[in-house]
């Protein structure tokens, strides 16, 4: 494939510039949604609901129909969408805050369920929006606007493994832990969405693709230390992998 | 000339029939006291119609399912009791602020907190003057019997559609308990709904620009425009759905003001006042919000006071001393806790005041 037929924006992305901080996994993996969007050719069926934190504006970035969910209620509000609509397509893009505090209730039911929606979740182990405070994916002993001292097992508990919660769940048709940080990364991350759409469009259940992702500004860190830091200490604490796959084999 | 059929129904079960027949096919909810027949009606008859019932995790799910569906201009509903109204008010905020059309109905019970599920009407404040955060205002209706809950059930849904906002059906446990003949409007076509497609969430079809629904500007001035915008549309409203009814006013020295069942059971403590002397009248206000103030203080000329009668501890009678605006005494009496007051208890209230 010529490079500049490989590296043209999508046609599910609006055109306008991300806002997110340079070093931030946000552009990489809306560039990989939009990718997958055009090659299931659904772009016109689809319906996104935007999170909360910096991402809110997602909706604005990618060329579909949107709404913008309050926080952690992401997979209830495309659970109504999805029921109003079946022939849509469904999906919520929601930060670790979002997802695994606050909507820890709405994410383990819409799983549960087997909702027809794909879940994108980004898991940089703090919240950004706010200002660097800890998430419950924050990893012991990291220091956050919260957690000054570091966070500590015996006070704040310990990092919430979502992926692991939710392969528990017979509802889930697709489940996998990944990163973004290098291409190997970036392709087998693409290959998840499209498996989490498929698992939607193919009537199998929910999907969701867990992204482990950087946020240089509140780490504190430089993009490439935090790439680094991502490697040697995320992916500890959070195996990549596939959790679940009732998808098998797509072309 | 046709005849209308009427049927002995329960009260919960007659707003979820009146739902279905005005083209609602989508209901999401969650079981509480004493509203669960609604859930359960609704479970059971919405797949007859190729409908959608789902029962949601809580009701903080519920109202945000309610957002979802909204989004793509289908009518959709919800119905809970006080505790779980409470629960919904994130999710109402974000609709009202979303201008999504749909109906909540709140099947009063006593409060506060886990409180009882004998009728009250204590979620007057929380109904008509807000309850979740920001400026907003939902259309409310009290019903005083099982058929005008029917009829304001259908108006529910076209007031929605119309003006793209929540409306609530504000009722208790009472009436969502009780049965009476009832005669139900016949089924809405659903093909003559109003058209949502310039807004809806459907998806483009590669045919147009992506809607995009939301209640949010994070520039402050767009904010305000926005908001701007819904009060003109709040304006409009006040002006054209004000709904109340007038008994026995014509030559009325005493207004008795009660909305929903003690509205009714008023009707029959002025009837009494009546055959004491007293010429008495009743005020009652069928949409809670618009408030009727204008229509209620015309009569502070003829009246010697207005006495407002709620099962709360006064909360509508705020809104009394708004429209009567000092003219006038406005006196009040109100039980809670679930105690519906008898109409010879406010007749001997009435009595002593006079």
């Amino acid at each position: 494939m010529a490079y500049a037929e490989r590296f043209k924006t999508p046609t599910s992305l609006s055109g306008k510039e991300f806002t997110y901080c340079p070093g931030c996994s946000h552009g990489i993996v809306h560039r990989l949604i939009a990718e997958v969007i055009d090659e299931l050719e659904i772009q016109g069926k689809t319906i996104m609901v935007a999170p909360v934190g910096c991402s809110v504006f997602a909706y604005e970035f990618f060329d579909v129909d949107g709404t913008v969910a309050a926080h952690g209620r992401a997979p209830a509000v495309a659970t109504g969408l999805k029921r109003a609509r079946p022939d849509n397509v469904v999906f919520t893009y929601q930060g670790d805050g979002d997802l695994a505090a606050i909507g820890t209730a709405e994410i383990i039911h819409a799983a549960n369920r087997g909702e027809r929606i794909t879940t994108i979740f980004i898991n940089n182990a703090i919240y950004g929006m706010t200002g660097g405070q800890m998430a419950p994916t924050t990893l012991l002993g990291m220091k956050t606007t919260t957690t000054p001292y570091g966070r500590r097992e015996n006070i704040e508990g310990y990092p919430i493994h979502v992926s692991e919660v939710l392969k528990e769940l017979s509802g889930v048709a697709f489940l996998a832990r990944t990163k973004v940080i290098t291409p190997q990364d970036v392709i087998k991350t693409k290959k998840y969405l499209k498996k989490a759409f498929y698992a939607q469009l193919n009537n199998i259940g929910f999907g969701l693709v867990e992204v482990l992702s950087t946020c240089p500004t509140n780490w504190g860190l430089t993009p490439i230390e935090s790439m680094k830091w991502l490697e040697d200490n995320m992916v500890k604490e959070f195996p990549l992998g596939v959790y679940v796959d009732k998808v098998g084999n797509i072309r | 000339m046709e005849k209308v059929e009427k049927v002995m129904v329960k009260g919960t079960e007659a707003i979820a029939e009146a739902a279905i027949r005005a083209g609602c096919r989508l209901y999401f909810g969650y079981p509480i006291t004493p509203q669960s027949e609604l859930t359960e009606y609704m479970a059971r008859r919405l797949p007859e119609v190729n409908g959608t019932f789902l029962q949601a995790e809580s009701e903080v799910a519920v109202a945000n399912m309610i957002y979802g569906a909204a989004c793509t201009g289908k009518r959709v509903m919800t119905s809970t009791s006080s505790p779980g109204y409470s629960l919904m008010q994130e999710g109402v905020s974000y609709i009202a602020g979303a201008e999504l059309p749909c109906v909540f109905v709140n099947v009063v019970r006593g409060g506060p907190g886990l409180g009882d599920i004998q009728p009250a009407q204590s979620d007057y404040f929380q109904a008509t003057k807000g309850g979740g955060h920001g400026d907003y205002k939902l259309i409310v209706y009290g019903p005083e019997s099982l058929q005008e809950a029917v009829e304001l059930t259908v108006r529910a849904f076209d007031v929605a559609d119309k003006y793209r906002i929540p409306v609530l059906l504000l009722t208790d446990g009472l009436l969502g308990q009780m049965m009476e003949p009832v005669s139900f409007p016949n089924f809405k076509n659903l093909n003559t709904l109003p058209d949502h497609s310039d807004w809806a969430l459907t998806g483009t079809n590669m045919q147009r620009e992506p809607h995009r629904v939301t209640s949010f500007d994070l520039d402050p001035v767009k904010l305000e425009k926005m908001n701007i915008q819904r009060h003109e549309k709040y304006k409009t409203i006040v002006k054209e759905e004000k709904l109340f009814e007038e008994y026995k006013l014509n030559d009325a020295e005493v207004v008795l003001v009660a909305y929903g069942t003690m509205g009714r059971i008023v009707k029959s403590v002025a009837d009494s006042a009546r055959e004491k002397g007293v010429k008495a009248g009743v005020f009652r206000p069928i949409s809670l919000w618009p408030f009727p103030y204008e229509e209620l203080s015309k009569y502070t000329e003829q009246a010697k006071f207005f006495f407002t009668v709620e099962m709360s501890s006064g909360q509508m009678v705020e809104d009394v001393r708004l429209a009567v605006n000092g003219r006038k005494p406005v006196e009040f009496y109100g039980r809670m806790g679930g105690v519906v007051p008898a109409p010879g208890e406010v007749l001997a209230k009435l009595m002593e005041i006079i």
